[in-house]
């Protein structure tokens, strides 16, 4: 029976083809894997140290790469407190297990990813929704602590709600919004407003 | 239910069936509760915030496919292997421990629903990832239950019979549980902790659940019409080839905006758009068999299902992934409701049909019924209706939430440039209002299916009158039908 199965339809064929292309194609995953990671360690050009909150945080139009490209600029401290990398990691750290612990991800989406009820928060630190600079860690702190006294509808009716988020928990959120704008996320989101630098 | 008449890992089967249906209601009912919130903001606000319906809608899914693929592999386990299955209490154990587990984490989802950002919360509350929100504990609870499962898996099988299908299904498993480890651990870098979050989701549900279900429309179509066994054995490798083929590297259209690399534009690009081939092979595959048998089969709604997953995978998996897939327009889909429309048709049409399929094959046997022709005595009509207003009620939401999509990519991403502002100005936009309505509405027709799904598979094949002398009385028949 099997001399009447060209060898393109038999089914050792096909196992042997379904075992090798698996191996070659997960080998080839791996390779490419040891070959990011490194590349999007915090401390890498394209994922910034946590101590960039430090730092001014620009996204502006970059011709050579035909995109939007994170600027890291001149010391532009957060909360007036200049953190060593030590502590900026602590802070971000501490931001992210907020932001994780209170299941912000059911709502919003972080570089794109979680829930569509609520802004994509990649660029948050950066929105023009902030006002201005000068204005934008006090607006902040405050929405996140009472989301619905200082609420920022659009005109939508979909209000935050309460999270009971406290003014040093707000900070770190803060912080760690601060950073993940750092991240060169390749023109992610696209055609972006930045926050005016002077109210 | 009697089920003593049916062998162990039917039985076990049985109790895994029970509860994906019981988590299918629910998650219909948290989506419902969801879809709402999108038309009605303040709708429970500070008692089930969005977050939380949400959350419960599409971890009740992740977890009812997953005791669906759990009761359809002990559905089939002894009969595949021609040999008892080796750890009966033990798989019971297992289930009675895992569902126990979930039920702790739903009531804590639903009562406490977060907590301060420290390790406690992460371990005991919620891990606030999409899709993996379930916390430590509970991650590690699942992965031992999970092992047991694939104990009784292997070692049923080494011990009775090994086939080319149980050789796919066990090495899949072994990949499948293997990736779930990946979204073990804390990370305060969101690009790494997005990078190997997406190794648990991708790889799950792109790659190890679709060979995992090219497994089970292997054996069903064996079951339900009787295809031969080295016919169906030769698709599944080639499927195997070219889903993971595709599928491993296409993991890449993942990583566009996270941080990672550019070169993963290219790779992702080009390895998700090939994604949709091994989903035309299963069409051809199901549609050639089904017609050269001449839709005769012993097993009418399971067979109608298995076409529907045939169908369902390719056009939600396939096109509707490969409608966004590459970067040029995922940068303006990306986290918009085309995901959502996708994520409905996809997990619906791959995964829903093929496990009502599977609960329809197993549903003769429960009875003690020869199968489910078209004699039923109500001439099915529950069956049909239901399958009509399952797939019809997806469909319409798929369709509404596409719409709302294209809307938020134009007015949000491409004109408003993507801050807060721009958001709300698609969200409000009438277009993308009348999509949510519209989804709401094709929500209703989704509920009104499960409804008469469930009714349909408490009664079907059921006489009407003195139901348990029935069942006693088809006792010798189930099991001389269960050994063939």
């Amino acid at each position: 029976m099997n001399n009447e199965i060209p060898w393109w339809a038999s089914e050792t064929f096909w196992k042997k083809t379904a075992i090798w292309v698996t191996g070659f194609m997960f080998v080839v995953l791996v390779i490419l894997t040891l070959d990011t990671i490194p590349q999007i360690t915090a401390g890498s050009e394209r994922v910034p140290a946590y101590s960039v909150i430090n730092k001014h945080i620009g996204y502006e139009f970059n011709d050579e790469r035909n995109m939007q490209v994170p600027v890291i600029g001149d010391e532009a401290l957060l909360f007036g407190k200049k953190f060593n990398e030590e502590e900026a990691e602590a802070l971000v750290s501490h931001g992210k297990k907020i932001t994780q612990g209170r299941n912000c991800m059911g709502c919003h989406t972080l570089l794109g990813n979680g829930s569509y009820f609520a802004p994509d928060l990649t660029k948050a630190w950066l929105d023009p929704g902030w006002s201005s600079e000068p204005e934008r860690e006090a607006l902040m702190i405050a929405f996140l602590m009472d989301p619905i006294e200082n609420a920022r509808l659009f005109g939508s009716g979909r209000v935050m709600p309460n999270l009971h988020i406290s003014e040093e928990e707000a900070k770190a959120v803060i912080a760690f919004l601060k950073w993940m704008s750092s991240i060169d996320t390749n023109g992610f989101p696209y055609n972006f407003t930045v926050i005016d630098k002077e109210s | 239910m009697k089920i003593n008449h049916l062998n162990g890992g039917q039985q076990l089967a049985v109790h895994y069936y029970t509860v994906a249906i019981t988590l299918f209601v629910a998650q219909i009912i948290f989506g419902l509760l969801s879809g709402m919130q999108y038309l009605v903001p303040d709708l429970l606000l500070g008692i089930l915030d969005f977050n939380v319906t949400r959350t419960v809608h599409i971890n009740a899914m992740i977890v009812w496919l997953l005791y669906g693929f759990i009761g359809a592999v002990y559905w089939l386990l002894e009969e595949e292997s021609e040999t008892d299955i080796v750890g009966l209490m033990l798989g019971k154990i297992a289930f009675w421990v895992l569902t126990v587990a979930i039920v702790i984490v739903v009531v804590v989802f639903l009562v406490v629903q977060s907590g301060p950002g420290d390790d406690f919360t992460r371990w005991f509350v919620n891990e606030g990832r999409e899709y993996i929100e379930a916390p430590r504990w509970a991650d590690i609870g699942i992965v031992i239950c999970l092992l047991v499962f694939f104990y009784n898996v292997a070692a049923t099988f080494s011990k009775g019979k090994w086939s080319g299908i149980s050789g796919v299904l066990t090495l899949d498993l072994v990949a499948l549980a293997g990736l779930y480890l990946a979204g073990m651990f804390y990370t305060p870098n969101i690009s790494v902790d997005q990078y190997w979050w997406w190794w648990v989701i991708h790889l799950w549900v792109e790659a190890t659940w679709e060979v995992l279900v090219g497994c089970l429309m292997a054996w069903g179509l064996m079951k339900v019409l009787k295809v031969d066994r080295k016919i169906v054995t030769t698709w599944l490798y080639i499927e195997v080839a070219l889903m993971f083929g595709s599928g491993i590297l296409g993991l890449g259209h993942h990583y566009f905006w996270i941080g990672t690399p550019e070169y993963w534009l290219t790779i992702g690009g080009f390895f998700s758009a090939l994604e949709p081939i091994p989903l035309v092979a299963m069409v051809v595959h199901a549609v050639y068999d089904a017609g050269a048998r001449h839709m005769k089969g012993n097993n009418n709604p399971a067979l109608a299902w298995l076409i529907a997953h045939a169908f369902g995978n390719f056009f939600g998996a396939g096109v509707w992934g490969f409608m966004h897939t590459l970067p040029q327009i995922n940068l303006y889909t990306h986290g918009t409701q085309w995901s959502a429309s996708h994520g409905h048709l996809a997990f619906f049409g791959a995964y829903a049909t093929i496990i009502i399929a599977m609960i329809y094959i197993a549903i003769p046997y429960i009875r003690g019924q020869e199968g489910i022709g078209s004699n039923l005595p109500d001439g099915g009509w529950k069956w049909k209706w239901s399958l009509a207003l399952l797939n019809l009620g997806v469909v319409g939401m798929t369709m509404a939430l596409l719409i709302s999509g294209y809307e938020q990519s134009f007015i949000e991403r491409a004109v408003g440039g993507s801050t807060w502002f721009g958001y709300f100005a698609a969200q409000i936009h009438p277009w993308f209002v009348q999509g949510m309505e519209w989804r709401m509405v094709f929500g209703v027709v989704t509920a009104a299916g499960i409804v008469l799904l469930v009714w349909d598979l408490l009664t079907i094949g059921q006489r009407q009158s003195n139901n348990t002398k029935t069942q006693s009385e088809s006792q010798p028949q189930a099991q001389s039908q269960s050994t063939s």
